[in-house]
């Protein structure tokens, strides 16, 4: 339990520092370069290393490389929808959490998965 | 061709605390969330979740909803406004999930042999992949932009 404690006020403080950091820079799509800052990443790897060692930490960051491709995936979806569909942002943004999911699974399947 | 990157920290004023509440227990929950998928069901499967975009929900609503309450204090409608403000700062993210992929990449291929060399490596690889994403597209639009203005005046001179 502690364990996920610390997980939370970690990634939490990281998350808030980038996202802080964002805000404060312009033009917006400059700042939105922070937005996919890989602040999840930078709190948990270092858990992990500690507790699993890093070659642990290395077949996570492999698989990470098939979630930022789905990433790209999601925010131009949630571009696309924003523009042309005039979407508000909410319902965007979750509505493509799906295609997020489908696409990192996706790859990741292709790539050869748990192999 | 000039730098226009500039730190705004008005936008900082314009920030309710709740906002910040809202994207640290988002922050906080995604990270626990990818700890616990990599606990039950691996590491390759949790790794995954390093990627999650999961605040991305509070920050294009926020963006949104900044943009307009601004436009409405000037007296106009901003739903548009809004969604092509969040729509820009998501573009902007599109290209940082490049250096999310370079950052990732660095720290699988260096993890091993140095822990700490592994974190700046990688740290480094996704500042200048993203950073190069951003200029490249930047110089694309401008030139996109200069061959469309200058295409009709170009056929007006024929």
């Amino acid at each position: 339990m502690t364990e996920y404690v610390v997980r939370f006020l970690v990634g939490g403080a990281v998350v808030s520092a980038f996202a802080m950091l964002g805000d404060l820079l312009r033009p917006k799509s400059f700042a939105g370069l922070f937005a996919a800052a890989p602040s999840v990443a930078l709190a948990t790897l270092g858990i992990a290393i500690h507790q699993h060692g890093s070659t642990y930490a290395a077949k996570q960051t492999t698989s990470m490389m098939a979630g930022a491709v789905a990433l790209a995936i999601y925010s131009v979806v949630v571009c696309q929808l924003l523009i042309r569909t005039r979407m508000r942002a909410l319902p965007a943004t979750l509505l493509s959490m799906l295609i997020w999911l489908a696409a990192a699974f996706g790859l990741w399947a292709v790539a050869g998965g748990q192999s | 061709m000039t730098t226009p990157i500039r730190i705004s920290p008005s936008s900082l004023r314009e920030g309710r605390w709740y906002e910040y509440v809202v994207r640290f227990v988002l922050g906080g929950a995604a990270t626990a969330f990818a700890g616990l998928v990599s606990s039950r069901y691996g590491a390759s499967v949790g790794g995954l979740f390093l990627a999650l975009p999961a605040i991305f929900c509070a920050s294009a609503t926020l963006i949104e909803k900044h943009e307009i309450r601004r436009k409405r204090e000037a007296g106009l409608a901003g739903e548009r406004r809004g969604q092509e403000a969040a729509a820009l700062d998501v573009a902007g993210a599109a290209l940082g999930a490049l250096g999310m992929l370079a950052f990732a990449a660095v720290f699988s291929l260096t993890v091993e042999r140095s822990v700490s060399g592994a974190f700046a490596a990688a740290s480094l690889a996704c500042l200048c992949a993203s950073a190069a994403a951003w200029f490249a597209r930047r110089k694309m639009r401008a030139a996109h932009r200069a061959q469309r203005n200058s295409g009709p005046a170009m056929s007006g001179s024929r």
